[in-house]
């Protein structure tokens, strides 16, 4: 409960602001309509009609909450207006290239730490790769895999996807893998073990905490990635593609509602990772 | 000149060591002779810089020496490693946060190719050996910092070295557990009759420890002094308050101040 005041505090403050905020952009709506009919309208007859209006500039909390309702429990899960459908396409997507981009990031920081040449060619480059921006990167990605006659989107949305993940994973694992220090290396060296065994008792052991610190923002840089994924025109699943046919028809609150599940989703994955971290680490012995 | 059961374990002759550093050369060892023999308690003593730790580097093929002759069991340092001559006990403990103490112990087993059951019949062995029967499935952090270093020390007695070196494996340690862990090392020493190898920074342990005590002085690291402990092999701690022990003190502290007036 201690833990949970707080979050809540914060959450209750958010909505009281967005109730807010609102009015404050609907009621221009509200107030234009009625100068149209030539009506004077007092602020108890507008506050109202800015709860619910069905193309609102901001729609208010308990509206989004509602159409998250009937996207997620209103129909069946495979119906094509199914927030559970999209999201899991989005979720597939989104764990196809965080696995893509772990082991893209691990075999690079492998070769980096191993290869000196590595880690004077490779790794400016890997820097360089993330100020570009996706959304200018992504339709490319998408255009050229389908000119590769691959006609699955799941592939050009991992790729997109692990071009985001693997460089938090790759960070952090030059970082991990270089932690043992001279001590640690001159100790194994004393029992004369080789490259191999250096490597797996060592320097992959150690890098661990790296690994799964780096996961958490892996996963999320995936979901971002995957949802950029589906935004390029001719998407019709996943939640991107919801949040650009809610933009591009004017539908208000189907971009909200995705939005949110999008969010809920990201909270879920990285309440996952976590798990995983806390079951690894208990079993590397590190105190609870 | 020499029969095989006096010749010397460990043999300097001329050593010298030049490490090259961004402000030149610095002379490390400089013309170092010195014979260890079987079952000898070597410490080596002297300021920072005076070349303790690098010579004790050098037996263990850590550092190349670039003059002179250095044999370990008539071989080479590299070749005495290959034959596993000698287990090596640093300041730090080291353990593996993520291993179990056994699991610690265990690494240069594993490494070395031991049996999954030599591994641990010895791994049992010699955390008795060091006094920690009971605490093999304990991880690192659960054990106070002399006890991470008996475990250590385990780990270096693991293989069946004939040679222990240790490089000031006390020196992070107060000064109780210290003593403590004194008295345990000669007990180790006398139950299993190895060579070994001490770099501290402390006279008294030096003379409570060893049979044989090597003064050094930096700039370039060199032997001033050794000396041949009259002490008996039986030592309890008030040996300390003894004649012959304050006498050896007396000699260690002049030779570090000889080597010092040099500068």
């Amino acid at each position: 409960m201690s833990r949970a005041l707080p979050i809540l505090t914060v959450l209750a403050g958010i909505v009281v602001i967005w109730y807010g905020a609102a009015v404050w952009m609907n009621a221009t709506w509200v107030f234009d309509q009625a100068e149209r009919n030539g009506q004077t309208v007092t602020w108890a007859e507008v506050i109202p009609q800015t709860m619910a209006q069905a193309r609102p500039l901001l729609p208010p909390p308990h509206q989004v909450a509602a159409e998250v309702w009937k996207g997620l429990f209103g129909q069946a899960v495979t119906s094509k207006r199914s927030l559970v459908y999209h999201g899991f396409v989005t979720v597939k997507g989104t764990l196809m290239g965080f696995g893509l981009g772990i082991v893209l990031g691990v075999v690079l920081a492998m070769s980096i730490v191993r290869f000196r040449v590595m880690d004077m060619s490779v790794m400016p480059w890997a820097i360089i790769s993330q100020t570009i921006p996706i959304v200018a990167l992504a339709p490319m990605i998408l255009t050229v895999s389908s000119q590769l006659g691959i006609d699955e989107r799941d592939v050009p949305k991992a790729i997109i996807a692990a071009y985001l993940s693997f460089f938090p994973v790759l960070v952090s694992m030059v970082k991990g893998l270089r932690s043992p220090d001279q001590m640690q290396l001159d100790l194994l060296k004393t029992y004369g073990a080789g490259e191999g065994a250096t490597f797996l008792k060592l320097r992959l052991p150690a890098s661990m905490p790296y690994f799964f610190a780096s996961l958490k923002v892996a996963i999320a840089a995936s979901l971002i990635g995957t949802i950029v994924g589906e935004l390029p025109t001719g998407a019709i699943e996943g939640l991107g593609a919801r949040m650009l046919i809610g933009s591009q028809f004017g539908e208000p609150l189907i971009m909200w509602a995705a939005l949110f599940v999008a969010a809920i989703v990201a909270g879920l994955l990285i309440v996952a990772v976590g798990f995983v971290e806390r079951f690894a680490r208990a079993r590397m012995g590190v105190p609870a | 000149m020499k029969d095989t059961m006096t010749q010397p374990v460990i043999e300097a002759k001329g050593l010298n060591l030049v490490f090259q550093t961004a402000d030149g050369p610095v002379h490390a060892l400089k013309d170092v002779d010195l014979a260890i023999n079987r079952g000898d308690f070597v410490s080596f003593i002297g300021p920072s810089g005076c070349g303790k730790t690098t010579f004790l580097r050098a037996i263990a093929a850590l550092e190349r020496p670039t003059g002179g002759t250095l044999t370990v069991n008539g071989m080479t340092p590299d070749e005495a490693r290959r034959k596993r001559a000698y287990g090596y006990v640093f300041q730090a403990a080291g353990l593996y946060p993520w291993r179990t103490i056994a699991g610690n112990i265990r690494l240069p087993l594993e490494i070395m190719g031991f049996s999954r059951a030599e591994q641990n019949q010895r791994v049992e062995r010699v955390l008795d050996l060091v006094e920690l029967s009971g605490f093999g499935k304990k991880f690192p952090w659960q054990l106070s910092g002399g006890m991470q270093q008996r475990a250590s020390i385990a780990r270096a007695l693991a293989f069946d070295a004939d040679i222990l070196l240790m490089d000031e494996p006390f020196g992070a340690l107060d000064e109780i557990v210290r003593d403590r862990l004194n008295e345990e090392v000669l007990a180790l020493w006398a139950r299993t009759g190895k060579t070994i190898g001490f770099v501290t920074h402390s006279i008294p342990e030096a003379v409570y420890l060893s049979t044989k005590i090597v003064v050094m002085s930096p700039r370039p690291g060199r032997i001033t002094d050794v000396i041949d402990s009259p002490l008996p092999k039986e030592r309890p701690l008030d040996i300390r308050d003894s004649r012959e022990f304050i006498a050896i003190a007396h000699r260690v502290r002049e030779g570090l101040r000889g080597g010092h007036s040099d500068d």
